[in-house]
């Protein structure tokens, strides 16, 4: 199936699963993330069950806090 | 208030532009931003909205200057090393521009005195560098209804986006809440290209005059990311979350709080 991953098309095997995905990309902390799929949030939860489909748009958005901490 | 001789002279390359105008100026020396962290995105900001006549900026940082700050807070010097952040920016920005007032707060943004500063600013950039901070600075603007111009950096990475709270996307709509602690890199692992911080504190800066002018298209409901090394910026759309905890139907954070802190235990951290 064809999807877009963070604004780049990308084939990858049908009903994948989110959890899977950021498997798939090499996520290496995926707590670190927001799931936006097709412009909406996923809760947390949502990652093991929800399975993308052909044309799904997703967004991986990071947690960025600073280059430092105090 | 009419401008006088020297500040029409001192910003004659804004008055020039049609969008900004005397009108515009004086609306900008007429303004009130409120900067929290003087570090590698406040510096940037701080600067520019020094320059550009901002009337009163307000800095709330709890630190001193530290040697490792200097790569990229580039409103403290090497002889401001060991001085409180506030003070160090205060008499760079009066340096700058004597047009300015500068609000100087040395403390942490807590819940208990965050909300009491917020009031009095028009616009509030979050140059933070930890996550229950930036929570807490989403929540307080949200309360009290102010803009903020929310940004993060990390090694080569930057992003940021604007919220007009009440009607478009939160920092909670979209980061539900705080990482885990244990999750989080540690400062000695992180790290960030200097000027990394100076590309997305300049955009902040740009996203607050835009606002006060009332000009042009605001970074709401769009995450801008800055990849540097690919030298590539784009933008994520957003929208607002209807199960967001702050702002959405339902919502669970009813007052402020402080998110917990996770501490770095490195002694003597290079961060």
């Amino acid at each position: 199936m064809k999807l877009i991953v963070n604004g780049e098309q990308r084939d990858l095997t049908d009903g994948l699963t989110v959890t899977q995905l950021l498997v798939e990309q090499k996520v290496k902390m995926p707590d670190m993330v927001s799931v936006e799929l097709n412009g909406r949030i996923l809760k947390r939860s949502e990652f093991e069950s929800v399975a993308l489909k052909e044309g799904d748009t997703v967004e991986f958005l990071y947690y960025m806090g600073g280059g430092t901490w105090n | 208030m009419e401008l006088t001789e020297e500040q029409i002279e001192r910003y004659s390359r804004h008055i020039i532009l049609e969008q900004v105008g005397g009108v515009g100026q004086k609306k900008l020396l007429s303004s009130k931003v409120l900067i929290v962290g003087a570090g590698g995105l406040g510096s940037p900001a701080a600067l520019y909205l020094a320059a550009a006549g901002i009337g009163t900026i307000g800095i709330i940082d709890g630190d001193k200057v530290d040697r490792t700050n200097l790569q990229r807070q580039i409103i403290h010097y090497t002889s401001d090393v060991g001085i409180e952040k506030v003070k160090s920016a205060e008499n760079k920005i009066r340096e700058i521009n004597p047009d300015v007032t500068v609000e100087t707060y040395h403390t942490l943004a807590m819940a208990n005195n965050i909300l009491g500063i917020i009031r009095n600013y028009d616009f509030v950039i979050d140059g933070t560098d930890n996550f229950p901070a930036k929570f807490l600075i989403n929540d307080a603007c949200y309360f009290e209804k102010k803009p903020l111009s929310h940004a993060g950096i990390l090694t080569f990475f930057g992003q940021l986006f604007t919220i007009l709270p009440g009607d478009t996307a939160c920092y909670r709509c979209i980061f539900n809440a705080p990482p885990p602690a244990g999750v989080v890199p540690s400062c000695s692992q992180a790290g960030v290209l200097g000027v990394l911080a100076g590309v997305i504190g300049s955009l902040q800066a740009t996203e607050a005059v835009k606002y006060l002018l009332g000009i042009g298209q605001l970074l709401t409901n769009t995450l801008l990311t800055y990849d540097a090394l690919e030298m590539k910026f784009r933008s994520v759309q957003l929208s607002r979350n209807p199960q967001c905890p702050l702002c959405g139907q339902q919502p669970e954070i009813i007052e402020l709080k402080d998110e917990e802190q996770p501490v770095c235990d490195l002694k003597n951290c290079i961060c």
